[in-house]
C-alpha cells in the first residue's frame, strides 16, 4: 500500500502549485461576500418595497448569503479543476505510475481539496453572515440567536459539498470541459429555472444545490418559499447522498477504466 | 526483471497485444520494436497497470505493479512527454511525485540536474520545446533512482542532439547495471543502443532474440553485377551453379559469390561489366520484411514506400534503390496493389 501521508503530501504540493487553485478559491470568497454584501444594503435600503409575506418571513442570515448563488460556480470550477486537470494535462498516467492504489490516490486528492475547500468555505460564510448583518442595520440578527450558527456553519459545508459533488462528477466525466460544461448550466440556470416552475420544483428541491441550500435558512419558509418535506439537516443529508453518489461514480470509473 | 505472460488486450473486436510472453533481462538494454500501431504503448502501459490487460499478467520482480510499495524506487518510465501539469513548475511537477514515493526532496534537484533542466526549474512546463519536455520525463523516471527504466519512443520528435543524448544516457544506465526497456518503430536506432531485441506486429511477438543474432540472420549481403552482355552473364552463371536474380535497371544480384570472385570469373571470360557492388541489406529492411504482414497502416500511394510512418525521427538509412520496398513480400503473399 501507498503511504497515505505521502499522497496526501504529494496531493497538497499538486493543489498549491497551480494557479487555478487560488483564482477559483479567491472568487468564490470575493464574489460570495461581495455580492452578498451589496444586497444586504440593497434589501436596507428596499426593505419598504418587500411584500408582505417577505417581511413576515424575513432571513437576515440566508439574505447575507445571497452572494452564494454566483460564488459556488467558482466553487464547482474549482472541484472540476483539482480532479479534472490530471485527465486534461495527462498527468493522471504519470500520477497513477506513482501510486497505482488507485483508491488512495482519489480520495486522498479529495481528501486534500476538501479541506482547503471548507476552510474556504467556512471563512467565506462568517465573513459574508457578519459584514451582512452590519449593512442590514436595523433589520439584522446575530450569532447567537437560535439557529443562526447552525445557518452560518451551514453555508460554510454547503460550499464545500458544492465543491466535492464537482470533484466526484469530473472524476467520473474524466474531463474538465465536459464536467463545466454540465454543472455550471446546472447549477446557475437549469436547477435554480426549475426551481421556480410550478410542477417541476416539487422535483427541483431534491437536486443538490436546492435540497442543500436549506441549511442556510434560519427561519422556517424564509423570505416566501415554499414549505419543504424536509428540514435544514434533512436537506444537507439529501445533498450528501448526491455527494456520495458522484464519489462512487467517480471512484468506480477511476477504478476500472484505463488511464 | 520484467515477465509479460499470455498478456492481451482487447479493445471490442480489435485486439491491441495478442497473448504476448516475454521477459525482460536485468543489465542490458532491451529494445522493443514494431511499426506504429504495433501494440508497443499498450503493452507498456499495461506493464505499469494503467491500462488493464484483457487477460495474462506482467509481474515485476515477482510482484504486480499494483503491490509495488512506492514503484517509482523499482521502476521509472517515461510514457508521453506531455504528461505533466503545464500550470506547475518543472521543479514542482517533480516534487509531487517524490513525496508521493517518499523519495527526499533533494533528489528532485539532482535529477534536473542529470538532464541539464536546472536553469529552468522554476519555469511552467507548458512553455517547454518538445525535447525540454523530454527532458523533464526522463528526470521524472529517474527519481526513485529505479533499477527498471522503461522509455517509451524517447527519441520521436527530438533533434539530432537532442537524440544523441539520450542514446548515451540509456548506454550510461545500462553500464550502471540497471535494466533498460526501450520501444522504437525505428530499427536503425535500436541498432544502435540495444542488446537484446523483442520484435511485435499487431500485437504478436515476431522475434525475442539478441541484437547479434539478429544481425547475424537477418543481414543479407550480396553483390550485384551488370553488363552489357547481360545473356552471356547470366549463361556462366547459371553454368557455375550460382542463383542470380534479376533486379532493376538490368542488374542481377548474386550472394553466393564475393565481388572478387565474380570480377575474376568476368575476367577469365572476357566479358564487361559496367558495375560490380557488394551490398548490403540493411537492419531496416530485415525488420521491414520481418513486420511487412504485420504492418497496421499500409501507404499504397506511390513513393511513399520506405517511409516508416507519419512520425518524425531521424530518417532511414539510404536503400538500395532496388531493394525491396517495404511491404513487396505482403504485396507478393497477398497480392497487393
Amino acid at each position: 500500500m501507498a503511504s497515505v501521508p505521502a499522497v496526501l503530501a504529494s496531493e497538497w504540493t499538486k493543489i498549491r502549485t497551480v494557479a487555478s487553485t487560488s483564482w477559483t478559491l479567491v472568487s468564490a470568497f470575493v464574489v460570495t461576500v461581495a455580492l452578498g454584501a451589496a444586497l444586504c444594503a440593497l434589501t436596507k435600503a428596499q426593505f419598504h418595497n418587500l411584500s408582505d409575506l417577505e417581511r413576515a418571513t424575513f432571513d437576515p442570515t440566508l439574505v447575507s448569503f445571497t452572494g452564494m448563488v454566483l460564488g459556488q460556480l467558482a466553487m464547482v470550477v474549482f472541484g472540476v479543476l483539482v480532479v479534472g486537470t490530471e485527465y486534461s494535462s495527462g498527468m493522471i498516467r504519470t500520477s497513477l505510475a506513482a501510486v497505482p492504489q488507485r483508491t488512495v490516490f482519489l480520495f486522498g486528492k479529495i481528501s486534500v481539496a476538501t479541506v482547503l475547500a471548507l476552510v474556504v468555505g467556512l471563512v467565506t460564510s462568517f465573513l459574508s453572515f457578519f459584514l451582512g448583518q452590519a449593512l442590514l442595520g436595523g433589520h439584522r440578527t446575530s450569532i447567537g440567536e437560535p439557529n443562526v450558527l447552525r445557518a452560518v456553519f451551514g453555508a460554510g459545508l454547503y460550499m464545500a459539498l458544492i465543491a466535492v459533488f464537482s470533484m466526484g462528477v469530473a472524476a467520473m466525466l474524466r474531463s474538465s470541459m465536459l464536467s463545466l460544461g454540465i454543472l455550471m448550466p446546472f447549477f446557475f440556470l437549469v436547477s435554480q429555472i426549475l426551481a421556480a416552475v410550478p410542477g417541476a420544483k416539487e422535483v427541483a428541491r431534491y437536486f443538490p444545490d436546492q435540497a442543500g441550500a436549506k441549511i442556510m435558512q434560519v427561519v422556517p419558509q424564509a423570505m416566501g418559499s415554499d414549505k419543504t418535506p424536509y428540514g435544514p439537516w434533512g436537506g444537507l443529508g439529501i445533498m450528501l447522498v448526491w455527494v456520495a453518489a458522484a464519489l462512487l461514480g467517480g471512484w468506480l470509473v477511476i477504478k476500472h477504466r484505463d488511464a | 526483471m520484467i515477465e509479460l505472460d499470455g498478456l492481451t488486450k482487447r479493445f471490442g473486436a480489435k485486439t491491441a497485444v495478442d497473448r504476448l510472453s516475454f521477459r525482460v533481462r536485468p543489465g542490458v538494454v532491451t529494445g522493443f520494436l514494431g511499426p506504429n500501431g504495433a501494440g508497443k504503448s499498450t503493452t507498456m502501459r499495461m506493464m505499469l497497470d494503467l491500462d488493464n490487460p484483457t487477460s495474462g499478467t506482467v509481474r515485476i520482480d515477482g510482484r504486480h505493479y499494483r503491490d509495488l510499495d512506492e514503484p517509482l524506487k523499482y521502476i521509472g518510465a517515461l510514457l508521453d512527454a506531455k504528461a505533466m501539469h503545464g500550470g506547475r513548475s518543472a521543479y514542482n511537477n517533480l516534487l509531487c511525485l517524490a513525496q508521493s514515493n517518499r523519495i527526499p526532496a533533494t533528489r528532485v534537484a539532482e535529477v534536473l540536474d542529470t538532464v541539464g533542466l536546472t536553469a529552468v526549474a522554476k519555469k511552467k512546463s507548458k512553455g517547454f520545446s518538445l525535447g525540454m519536455g523530454q527532458r523533464l520525463g526522463i528526470a521524472s523516471a529517474l527519481l526513485g533512482d529505479p533499477e527498471i527504466l522503461m522509455f517509451d519512443e524517447p527519441v520521436n520528435g527530438l533533434d539530432p542532439e537532442g537524440i544523441h543524448w539520450i542514446r548515451n544516457l540509456m548506454k550510461g544506465l545500462a553500464a550502471e547495471g540497471r535494466t533498460i526497456f526501450v520501444s522504437s518503430h525505428l530499427m536503425s536506432e535500436m541498432a544502435l543502443t540495444a542488446d537484446h531485441l523483442i520484435v511485435i506486429g499487431q500485437g504478436r511477438l515476431l522475434a525475442d532474440t539478441s541484437m547479434a543474432d539478429f544481425i547475424q540472420q537477418n543481414s543479407r549481403s550480396y553483390v550485384r553485377v551488370r553488363s552489357p552482355q547481360q545473356e552471356r552473364l547470366r549463361d556462366l552463371l547459371h553454368e557455375a551453379g550460382v542463383p542470380a536474380v534479376a533486379a532493376a535497371g538490368g542488374a542481377l544480384e548474386v550472394d553466393a559469390l564475393t565481388a572478387e570472385q565474380l570480377g575474376d570469373l568476368a575476367a577469365r571470360n572476357h566479358l564487361v561489366l559496367h558495375e560490380l557492388s557488394p551490398q548490403r541489406a540493411s537492419l531496416e529492411e530485415a525488420f521491414m520484411r520481418m513486420t511487412a504482414g504485420a504492418v497496421e497502416y499500409h501507404a499504397h500511394s506511390p513513393g511513399a514506400d520506405g517511409g516508416t510512418g507519419v512520425d518524425a525521427g531521424p530518417p532511414p538509412p539510404l536503400q538500395p534503390a532496388d531493394a525491396p520496398r517495404w511491404g513487396a513480400s505482403y504485396d507478393e503473399q497477398f497480392g497487393g496493389e
